[in-house]
């Protein structure tokens, strides 16, 4: 051994020890997998589960009208107002019918192009289509969302070119509608990527097969590549439902004054009515549509098809 | 039949290419703006100019709001790849109770609604009277940001041979020595694309941090604040030229660094954040 090497390990002594510590480390696998967990288990266990639980207790507390103090009461007031009160039963109908509403539009417009992304184009021509699905989704979520907002507008580039062939002009803006279109162009790669790979699975022989079995284009689609694909429109519907179901930064700039969703009600809870039991009980609206909706996901296999 | 082959293939070219001008198109409209001369922001623009670069530059709202976000995004993006790294090296050399729960725990909070990330981190500051500050900003976001460097860290691991940790080993090396010139260099590259995309994430969250930045503004929540009130539209739009800039080009670099594993291929981030959901579903 070179004396460079023997005092770069810090002498023999000290390299000796360092020799015996790594060695019982590398025996003792349980050991060194605990230390190295310690910090990212402890970051998780005491920070992000202690706040999960706290938020789901905090549900069932209620706030003193009076003082405004927290009141560590067991009751289910909270969920009774929500299931109570029509204005909050329209608020929760309409992020759940908006969701649902924006993940069918991407499905649809998701499938053609995922077909031709991932089975027509040339090779060329897919990796540059790949690159163009990813330019949106690491764009600035904020930037997109405000990009809509001045092409929506009553002055904006819509109303314009219709203007320019003589349709007149639509008022979209802080609307239903107009969430539902930012929704859909938000959440559509997320729609795109796993419906692309289950496309480009389809082994080639299937649709031989099909062919040779005198099935012609549109029934091979209907019959064969449809129901493999499908697991991974449910993949793709999981991220376009739970992002829309959790938003309230699209319904606050696009949306309308009757626009809002659980998530603003959630978030004019805490900072503004300092509600936070109540913001916790309403919270728990998308957590629980979401825990069913994986449920039966996985019942249609999304999850084996990625 | 040949025929119609042909005409439902263009069909379907013509609906790729709809597509990708529905993709592109507000992304690219976006960056005119920036150059747009009037403080009004109705299309068309009447000519185009770099007047509101200066005055942006020179605003000591915007200037503090971005020097938080770079701050919280630097430090964030520090804890996760120590955390995240080490949480990696845990999970692929050792079989171990509750393996499987250590990935279901770190992608938790990237597919949970953000919402309810925010909320839960919020209330767990208000009962632990927690002032916000920068510190509560951080713990917000390095807790979403660990599992960007997990992944990263683990692919490129699982598609290292051990051979190479035993080589160093036989050939007498010592766990600190394997780890500093075999397993470093090896995944070093993961690691500084993992900390990229973490570093994207956090200067871009803004949902999270509606609830743990208190009174401060990052500057997606300056932002948020100017368009919601219609307030400085000018500078915001040149802000959002310079947000879009600094969140692509990193993830471009970590694109790069990472070809073998591809992290950013379809099937590889999100197909793995739709499993690891799913385990939970069924657990829930």
């Amino acid at each position: 051994m070179s004396v460079r090497a023997e005092v770069a390990a810090g002498g023999p002594g000290l390299r000796t020890a360092r020799r015996r510590a790594s060695a019982a480390l590398f025996r003792r696998g349980w050991l060194r997998a605990t230390l190295l967990l310690s910090a990212p288990g402890a970051w998780f266990v005491l920070i992000y589960l202690a706040a999960l639980a706290i938020l789901f207790v905090s549900a069932f507390w209620r706030v003193d009208s009076f003082t405004g103090n927290i009141v560590h009461a067991w009751n289910l007031d909270n969920f009774k107002t929500i299931v109570d009160t029509p204005t909050y039963r329209t608020i929760a109908f309409r992020t759940i019918g908006i969701a649902a509403a924006v993940t069918i539009t991407d499905a649809l417009l998701a499938i053609p192009f995922a077909y031709f992304a991932a089975r027509l184009a040339p090779k060329k021509l897919q990796t540059l289509l790949f690159v163009i699905v990813l330019v949106p989704l690491w764009t600035s979520y904020l930037v997109r969302v405000y990009a809509w907002r001045l092409i929506l507008a009553q002055d904006g580039i819509v109303n314009w070119a219709l203007g320019q062939v003589g349709l007149g002009s639509v008022s979209i803006a802080y609307s239903n509608w107009a969430m539902w279109i930012v929704f859909s162009y938000l959440w559509l790669p997320f729609m795109i990527l796993p419906i692309w790979v289950a496309f480009e699975r389809v082994p080639a022989s299937f649709l031989e097969a099909s062919a040779d079995l005198g099935a012609r284009g549109w029934t091979t689609f209907r019959r064969v590549l449809l129901p493999m694909v499908l697991p991974g429109v449910v993949a793709g519907s999981i991220f376009t439902f739970s992002l829309t179901l959790g938003d309230f930064i699209t319904p606050t700039l696009v949306g309308g004054a009757g626009s809002d969703f659980i998530g603003n009600v959630v978030y004019s809870s805490v900072g503004i009515a300092n509600n936070v039991p109540f913001a916790a009980a309403f919270a728990t609206v998308p957590l629980l549509v979401m825990g069913i909706y994986l449920l039966v996901a996985r019942r249609l296999g999304a999850f084996e098809a990625l | 039949m040949g025929g119609t082959a042909r005409l439902s293939r263009v069909a379907l070219g013509v609906w790729a290419a709809l597509i990708v001008l529905f993709l592109l198109f507000p992304i690219l409209l976006i960056v005119l703006y920036a150059f747009n001369p009037s403080n009004v922001q109705s299309w068309p623009l009447h000519g185009l100019s770099t007047k509101w670069f200066s005055s942006t530059f020179h605003n000591q709202q915007m200037r503090d709001a971005l020097w938080l976000s770079v701050r919280a995004a630097l430090i964030s993006t520090t804890i996760a790849v120590l955390l995240g790294s080490m949480a990696a090296f845990a999970v692929h050399r050792f079989r171990f109770f509750g393996r499987e729960a250590v990935s279901f725990l770190l992608v938790l909070p990237l597919a949970l609604p953000g919402i309810i990330t925010g909320m839960a981190l919020n209330s767990f500051f208000v009962f632990g009277s927690v002032n916000f500050s920068l510190t509560t900003i951080v713990i917000g976001h390095a807790t979403f940001c660990i599992v960007t460097v997990y992944n990263n860290a683990l692919a490129r691991l699982r598609r290292t041979q051990s051979s190479l940790v035993e080589a160093s080993m036989d050939l007498g090396g010592d766990g600190w020595q394997t780890f500093r010139y075999v397993t470093l260099p090896v995944i070093a590259t993961a690691l500084v694309a993992g900390g990229l995309l973490a570093f994207a994430l956090s200067f871009d969250e803004v949902i999270v941090t509606t609830f743990t930045a208190g009174a401060q503004n990052t500057l997606p929540l300056w932002i948020f604040g100017n368009i919601r009130l219609g307030q400085n539209l000018p500078q915001v739009n040149v802000v959002v030229l310079f947000v879009i800039v600094l969140t692509i080009v990193p993830v471009w670099f970590a694109q790069r660094l990472t070809r073998d594993t591809g992290v950013l291929r379809p099937g590889a981030g999100g197909a793995a954040r739709v499993a690891v959901a799913a385990e939970g579903g069924a657990q829930a």
